[in-house]
């Protein structure tokens, strides 16, 4: 295999990593500071696709489409945050389990109710469409590439938010001593709140970036749901430097497992039986991977202990 | 924290939880009779599938309830079962042996050769898995198992001979000397009879010393080691005891659904038997059955009505996980439990 | 004495009125909720309108229609077909979208003496050894689509085409239906992750192949994400696009838009087919729902076409199972799709159309009917059904 095209895989790896970075992200943070599972991360992701999609649409401005997808799906973390979940925050991980597994079930069938079963239409903005030639006769979509600088944008942010800001250092006391950070005398059901609408728009953040180049319907949250909980799980939950690595690790294992493993067992396999096993094979590499990861760190590999 | 037991603790002063248990029992024993004098058939196949859910919830609860370990991929020794059914039943059907190597092993529909290796088979799965799976706690736990659950996934959908994600027919029930399986009527007291067997031995096991040492691990893991009890073994014991179980029902549904497929390996198969058991209540055995009679029956009248039934079960979940801390159970058993 | 016989009497004057009184029962499963609604709905309001537009009934007898959502789950299907034989007992069945569900429901419902007309879903066991008397096929066997794309691809010349497809046994059986009618040679053939979302890496390795055509099944939100990804990466232009109509029905032409453009498909219908029938159901789907019908819709319509001919064939009295089942082996209706008939395996025999992506006066993206692959096409499992 021609090592242009293995570079441009690697890059496919990284612009898979990136995307998944932008939901794990927010996943991580909620986790880390409320230690909350929230399986209806996705269904922010899938609000934030369906709000930007009906804007892009309407408007013709795929700009609009952001501006308005991030507040909204951050106004309804905020509703749901202190409707149901700000109760779940003191409860054990199974409670939570289950409740934000009732809210996907009502997300998704209130989102269905409201856009219909159809998918939506949504393209890449004018000013995105078309190829770049990153390398000498390998043209690439510009805005893979855009998702590329937006998911590191979204990480030099979240790193400098988290290291030099007042916000960034109650969240870092908080993830390491929740009790602490009240008795600074800090209002913490709406630290809690803000945090949680962080996590929201980040989640509508991948949802809208998402959207021009994946189908955008009911069910979209739950296919990214499982991926972003195996990144967060193999970067260790509450960190966001795992969350970036493991976005990447994830994305690469995934695009490279699916272009080499075919042809590596070609190697000691028949060719159809070496397609049809390497193509399973590739579908379970995340999983192995993660496997694998927890069974050598419990913690995955920046994590700590938690509860 | 006392279970069902007190219900049958002295004879001659039955506590409100015994009497909810009996009621139960009586209900689910005279439904057949009951719908076939009402002409409604179909409530007993319903039946059926409410014992038979019940069983793989009762089997979750030992670990769940019990040992506190949140499994996120119990649905994987459901599918299990069913697939040992599914493949005896296909190879029996073309004559063609399942394994010629080390040990040569043929299909089979007798019952008592496949619910048995359903049984072994899910068992020894929950081995390898738990075994795994059981050096992590918490949140890394809940995935862990759930990744395990899907990796099957993605191997059954995939494995062309057994019909990938389009499944295996079983064109008749498993056969029983004696017992016509085909009746729905005897199917559906088997049913009962191996769901009351079981739940009198997950019982029997809670409140045992090995139940205590379980539970004593999910309250406070570092006492019971300083105790110089190492939590590890018996965990293990019931994650496998636990597999079994959920094997047997998936052994159970293969033949009720009369089909065996990958659906109940995903993620949201294993979420629905967990649902059915915090339903019911947590860590009462009794819980789990009504809270799998719960689900099916509110799923299947929403059905009826609307497809938004998504709609009404979400904010019934939540609701129950906000107000009643243990479930139906709690609710209809109320506080007189013994020493809860 | 005298009171019971008068009873009597009256019972058996109830049992011979005129059947057509008496409404025919039908059970309808479909998926209605989550991922792929869109293809159930379509087949509902196709077959519902067709009742509608007969004043309720269906050969001239009062439908009494149960509707229920499967939600794609194979378990829930079963278990709504108990349902409605056992309690509804009902005494046709139809609506069911994918394969795996109409493997695990037809069985039962056949084996219990009741009809099954399938809308869509025709995997290639029912078509073969496992088919059965009492279950027609009113949409195509699966891998119908998938031989006009290989014998057009044939005909046009290409000779070096990748094929792509998702790793379960739908997938297979596309790619092997293709290569049934296409000798030509192979650039490569990859199979996806079900459900996947990227298709970065398999688009560049497309590239790199450099075939004169990519032949691709993955139906629903796969394929949405796949050509809008395809178009993306600006092969769309230099690489012709097959593939079979699934993947580019009227829900998901609205939803990639013009990244279809150009686009090859097969089907045995489309909106522009010159014929009443079909003039009448395009022009009343669009006034009932104001949407542009799919070819689920019309696969719906003509579902429940083929029960209004069989019902009328036989007054209105279903209680003659034989008879029935000669009236609907007949099929004599006027199909949206022109010429129609079914084979020995009560699957279709019918001409198979190659559709190509356009946009249309009014800037929507739809089909536009290009050439015939087929003349009258029949299954290639006819011959292991023992019917």
């Amino acid at each position: 295999m021609p090592t242009l095209l293995v570079l441009e895989q690697i890059l496919n790896g990284l612009q898979l990593g990136f995307t998944l970075f932008l939901m794990a992200a927010g996943l991580t943070l909620v986790f880390g500071i409320m230690g909350l599972i929230n399986l209806a991360h996705g269904s922010l992701y899938m609000i934030g696709a369906f709000v930007a999609a009906s804007v892009t649409g309407a408007t013709g401005s795929f700009l609009l489409g952001l501006l308005a997808a991030v507040p909204a799906a951050a106004l309804v973390g905020v509703a749901i945050e202190m409707i149901a979940l700000r109760r779940l925050y003191d409860r054990d991980h199974l409670d939570q389990v289950l409740a934000t597994f009732g809210l996907i079930l009502f997300l998704n069938e209130l989102a269905s109710i409201l856009w219909g079963a159809r998918p939506l239409f949504m393209d890449v903005p004018s000013w995105l469409a078309g190829t770049v030639e990153i390398l000498p006769g390998v043209p690439y979509p510009a805005y893979r590439l855009a998702m590329i600088l937006v998911g590191a944008l979204v990480a030099v942010l979240l790193y400098l938010l988290i290291a030099h800001t007042r916000l960034g250092m109650l969240i870092r006391a908080g993830a390491t001593n929740r009790a602490m950070v009240g008795a600074l005398g800090i209002n913490v059901a709406r630290l809690y709140t803000l945090v949680f609408a962080l996590g929201a728009g980040l989640a509508a953040l991948a949802g809208v970036m998402a959207g021009p180049i994946l189908s955008v319907q009911v069910g979209m949250g739950e296919q990214i749901l499982i991926l972003t909980f195996v990144v967060v799980v193999i970067g260790g939950l509450g960190s966001i430097k795992g969350a970036l690595v493991g976005a990447l690790l994830v994305g690469l294992v995934d695009t490279l497992g699916r272009v080499f493993l075919p042809v590596l067992l070609r190697i000691v396999l028949p060719p159809a039986n070496a397609d049809s096993v390497g193509a399973s094979l590739a579908s379970m590499a995340i999983y192995i991977l993660m496997a694998v990861v927890l069974a050598w760190r419990p913690n995955g590999l920046f994590g700590r202990a938690h509860a | 924290m006392l279970d069902s037991a007190a219900g049958s603790r002295r004879l001659g002063r039955p506590t409100r939880a015994g009497l909810v248990t009996l009621a139960g029992l009586v209900l689910l024993a005279l439904l057949p009779p009951a719908m076939l004098a009402l002409d409604q058939p179909f409530y007993i196949s319903l039946g059926t599938r409410v014992v038979i859910y019940a069983i793989a919830a009762v089997s979750l609860d030992l670990i769940l309830g019990y040992g506190g370990l949140v499994s996120f991929g119990h649905g994987a020794f459901v599918g299990a079962g069913a697939y040992v059914v599914g493949i005896l039943f296909v190879h029996a059907q073309d004559g063609s042996p399942v394994l010629s190597w080390p040990v040569a092993i043929a299909g089979s529909e007798a019952a008592l050769v496949a619910w048995p290796a359903a049984v072994v088979v899910s068992a020894l799965l929950a081995l390898a898995i738990g075994a795994i799976c059981l050096r992590t706690r918490g949140v890394a736990f809940i995935m862990i198992t759930l990744a395990f659950a899907q990796m099957l996934f993605f191997l059954f959908v995939s494995l062309p001979r057994y019909g990938g994600e389009d499944g295996i027919s079983l064109w008749w029930r498993n056969t029983l000397p004696g017992v016509d399986l085909g009746d729905d009527v005897w199917f559906y007291y088997l049913c009962l009879a191996l769901l009351v067997g079981f739940t009198l031995l997950c019982r029997r096991l809670v409140g045992s010393r090995f139940g205590r040492v379980l539970r004593a691990a999910k309250e406070n893991e570092r006492r019971l080691r300083a105790l110089g009890v190492a939590p590890y073994p018996y965990q293990l014991t019931a994650f496998v005891i636990a597999g079994a179980g959920a094997g047997l029902a998936g052994a159970l549904l293969a033949n009720q659904t009369g089909f065996v497929s990958p659906s109940p390996l995903h993620w949201t198969s294993s979420g629905e038997i967990m649902v059915m058991v915090i339903l019911g209540g947590l860590g009462t055995l009794v819980g789990p059955i009504l809270g799998a009679a719960a689900l099916l029956v509110l799923e299947e009248t929403l059905s009826t009505y609307t497809s938004h039934w998504g709609l009404v079960l979400g904010p019934i979940l939540i609701l129950v996980v906000l107000t009643a801390k243990r479930g139906l159970y709690g609710w209809l058993a109320g506080r007189d439990r013994g020493d809860g | 004495m005298r009171l019971t016989l008068t009873a009597m009497a009256a019972a058996i004057a109830l049992a011979t009125v005129p059947a057509a009184a008496e409404p025919v029962r039908i059970g309808m499963i479909t998926t209605l909720s989550g991922g792929g609604s869109a293809l159930g709905i379509d087949i509902r309001d196709g077959f519902e309108l067709a009742v509608k537009l007969r004043g309720g009934e269906l050969g001239g007898v009062p439908v009494e229609l149960t509707i229920a959502d499967d939600a794609r789950e194979p378990q829930n299907a079963t278990q709504i077909a108990e349902r409605m034989l056992q309690q509804d007992k009902v005494q046709i069945m139809t609506g069911i979208v994918w394969s795996n569900l109409a493997l695990a429901v037809v069985p039962k419902v056949v084996r219990a003496d009741v009809f099954y007309i399938s809308p869509n879903a025709g995997p290639s066991q029912l078509a073969g050894r496992q088919c059965h008397p009492n279950y027609f096929n009113v949409a195509w066997q699966n891998d119908n689509l998938h031989e006009a794309v290989g014998q057009y691809v044939r005909d046009q010349g290409y000779d070096n085409v990748y094929l792509l497809a998702p790793n379960y046994p739908a997938g297979k059986d596309s790619i092997a239906g293709f290569k049934r009618f296409y000798d030509g040679g192979i650039a490569g053939e990859t199979y996806t992750k079900l459900g996947q979302l990227d298709y970065a890496a398999e688009i560049a390795q497309i590239r790199a192949a450099k075939p004169d055509a990519v032949f691709f099944f993955l139906p629903g939100g796969m394929g949405i994400n796949f050509i809008k990804q395809y178009d993306q990466a600006g092969l769309k232009s230099e690489i012709p696009l097959f593939g079979p109509g699934f993947s580019f029905d009227q829900a998901i032409l609205g939803a990639v838009g013009k990244a279809a453009v150009g686009a090859i498909n097969s089907s045995q219908w489309n909106r522009d087919l010159d014929n009443e029938a079909n003039r009448t159901f395009v022009t009343e789907f669009e006034k009932a729902y104001g949407r542009l019908p799919s070819l689920y819709a019309s696969q719906g319509y003509d579902a429940a076409l083929l029960i209004d001919s069989a019902i009328r064939v036989v007054d209105g009295d279903l209680s003659d199972a034989d008879a029935f089942r000669a009236a609907l082996k007949k099929a004599e209706f006027d199909s949206v799709r022109g010429a129609f008939a079914f084979g020995a395996n009560n699957h279709p025999v019918q001409a198979i159309y190659v559709r190509e992506v356009v946009t249309d006066e009014q800037g929507r993206t739809v089909n536009k009917v290009l050439a015939k692959a087929f003349e009258s096409h029949k299954d290639a499992y006819t011959d292991e059904c023992s019917m």
